[in-house]
């Protein structure tokens, strides 16, 4: 019998708690498939947020850690100076990556420390339930933002590839999208390659995920997928910021 | 080394925590522990460990928690603001259950306080400091010797029941030079022991293994009844450490003595001074010293109760912290009173005569 399809090695077999139509089980499938192909699962380790992924730590299957809201980058460091035999990435949302950790993703990132950042933003803090988030886009409602977030009064949304591309020592940052089946593929490479940059130990390595909160947008998934094309791209545009890999690894 | 070595408190600590098998450090710049972290910076590298000056306390506390949760023997350092800021993730330490150490090297307060030395942290780190429901054995040094035999003692305590320890200095002890003697430095095969004591639960390669589940380094517990059980499990190691680990020190303590001082770190030292002249004039005076402030001797003072103790002196470099746990001991046999200096002045051991002269 042939083996068209099948889970991932490095997932768990639990169901996901995820709301349906949301894009975390995309991105969770895609890190766990890259790291298959790679044949890391034996030397992996990951550390899992606070925020809708803060179950994460179930989801894959190798050693993880869970940390504390925003901290992700911080624990992955002492992991991995404390392991450099193997490999690690974090998993982490908006709320956590650019609210509340924002000191440590970029010092983790101005380090070069040898780690891979998954970044998921959805513009929603969506565990506790629908907030505003620093990725929030003007205008858009949310349970704290509920005539919309005012610019004026609180800021635009932070461009997290944008703010670690102005370092120095990142080896790869690249923004991709969740939205379409083509987005997933293009999405795929650039989860790939964070990770085989990593098992080489290049460097930092940081990719984000343009993805949808149905359940909170209130939205169903494909409105959302349509909702964030229009809406997040001019904020969020999928782009390669940096590879030093292309470069000739300098 | 194998003789003795002139040493401030802050580097001697270090010096011990490399020699206990300590090979990764993690910590923030504040006066007045800062030649503990300039002096890993120096040694670390030569120890073939890792050095990182984090970008906050905060930061440096949760690398610590990662490098523990590889079982790896691991330390941070600061001063008092810098801790408040390590609570967060010495919460999170107790709740995964790593061993970790912790060095306070404690000044004035609240606030941004001052650089002097001060015993102000004792309520933060006995009685909690971080939320929930968690202790933390804490080891009070009152001499530079004692302080780098802590590092030692902290990493044994912290591996023996998978908690974070903390050693609660101050800027005294840490500035001040004086003779040492180091235990050697552990052996490669020492080394080797260390690394895979924890290999049941911590993170660590080979995940191939048949039969091995991933391991989880986690304080999150969704449902209340799992998370119940883990409390409880946590509640039964704390009685273990209150039953096994109190230290203490007796101090001229005899069966005739009529005063009783308890006090801890600095201002044991300066007591003891106040002490020897005392019983020189004819005074009946000894002193018990909590090396462990948590758990804490409640039995020992409790002891030293004679029907011919008349008063207990309670001195701290606080507004009155210890004195409840003394108080506690006691339970209202004898009167308890109190000698504190606050702001970061030392009082003096005639100030501990007088007070005693006036009981």
């Amino acid at each position: 019998m042939q083996v068209i399809a099948k889970r991932p090695d490095s997932l768990t077999d639990l169901n996901f708690t995820y709301c349906p139509g949301c894009t975390h089980g995309i991105s969770h499938r895609l890190i766990a498939e890259a790291i298959d192909e790679l044949d890391l699962r034996n030397k992996m380790m990951g550390v899992a947020p606070v925020g809708c992924s803060v179950f994460a730590y179930k989801f894959f299957n190798f050693d993880m850690a869970e940390a504390a809201h925003g901290r992700a980058p911080a624990v992955a460091t002492g992991m991995k100076r404390a392991r450099p035999d193997m490999h690690v990435f974090t998993y982490q949302g908006d709320g956590d990556l650019a609210a509340i950790g924002t000191a440590e993703i970029v010092h983790a990132a101005n380090r070069g420390e040898n780690i891979s950042i998954f970044f998921v933003n959805n513009a929603i803090y969506g565990m506790t339930g629908g907030q505003m988030a620093p990725t929030t886009l003007p205008g858009m409602k949310t349970s704290t933002s509920p005539y919309g977030r005012d610019e004026q009064d609180i800021g635009y949304p932070i461009a997290a590839c944008e703010l670690l591309d102005s370092l120095r020592a990142p080896y790869y940052i690249e923004r991709v999208s969740l939205l379409s089946p083509q987005d997933i593929i293009k999405a795929k490479r650039a989860v790939l390659k964070a990770l085989k940059y990593n098992k080489e130990n290049r460097g930092f390595t940081f990719v984000e995920f343009v993805s949808t909160c149905p359940t909170n947008w209130g939205m169903t998934p494909l409105d959302a997928m349509k909702w964030a094309k229009e809406n997040m791209y001019p904020f969020f545009p999928v782009k390669l910021f940096r590879d030093k890999g292309e470069e000739g690894g300098k | 080394m194998g003789e003795k070595v002139l040493m401030k408190g802050n580097e001697a600590v270090a010096e011990a925590a490399i020699r206990a098998g300590c090979r990764h450090y993690f910590a923030y710049p504040i006066t007045p522990q800062s030649e503990l972290i300039e002096y890993m910076s120096r040694m670390m590298p030569k120890a073939g460990g890792t050095f990182v000056q984090a970008e906050s306390e905060i930061a440096a506390v949760n690398m610590v928690y990662g490098a523990a949760g590889c079982g790896k023997r691991v330390m941070t350092s600061s001063s008092s603001p810098g801790i408040s800021l390590k609570m967060e993730g010495i919460s999170y330490l107790a709740g995964a259950e790593l061993p970790a150490v912790i060095v306070n090297v404690q000044r004035g307060g609240p606030g941004l306080g001052d650089i002097q030395p001060a015993q102000g942290d004792y309520f933060q780190a006995t009685k909690g400091g971080g939320h929930g429901d968690y202790r933390m054995p804490v080891l009070a040094p009152s001499t530079v010797q004692e302080f780098a035999d802590m590092a030692d003692l902290a990493f044994e305590l912290g591996d023996k029941y998978r908690t974070p320890v903390m050693i609660l200095s101050d800027g005294l002890l840490g500035q001040m030079m004086e003779p040492v003697d180091f235990k050697p430095r552990k052996t490669e095969a020492e080394m080797e022991e260390l690394d895979k004591q924890h290999f049941d639960w911590c993170i660590h390669p080979n995940q191939d293994e048949p039969n091995r589940h991933h391991h989880e380094i986690n304080s999150l517990e969704i449902d209340p009844l799992i998370l119940e059980k883990h409390v409880i499990h946590l509640g039964e190691k704390f009685d273990k450490i209150e039953a096994n680990e109190v230290r203490y020190e007796e101090y001229k303590l005899t069966d005739d003595c009529e005063y009783l001082i308890v006090a801890f770190g600095t201002a044991a030292r300066i007591a003891k001074s106040a002490i020897d002249e005392l019983n020189v004039e004819g005074v009946k005076i000894g002193m018990i010293r909590p090396i462990t402030v948590w758990p804490y001797p409640y039995e020992a003072i409790r002891n030293a109760l004679t029907p011919k103790i008349k008063k207990i002196l309670v001195t701290e470099l606080n507004l009155g912290q210890m004195i409840e746990d003394v108080k506690l001991a006691v339970e209202g046999k004898v009167p308890v009173e109190f000698l504190g200096k606050v702001g970061g002045i030392l009082f003096t051991p005639q100030e501990v005569k007088d007070k005693i002269k006036g009981m």
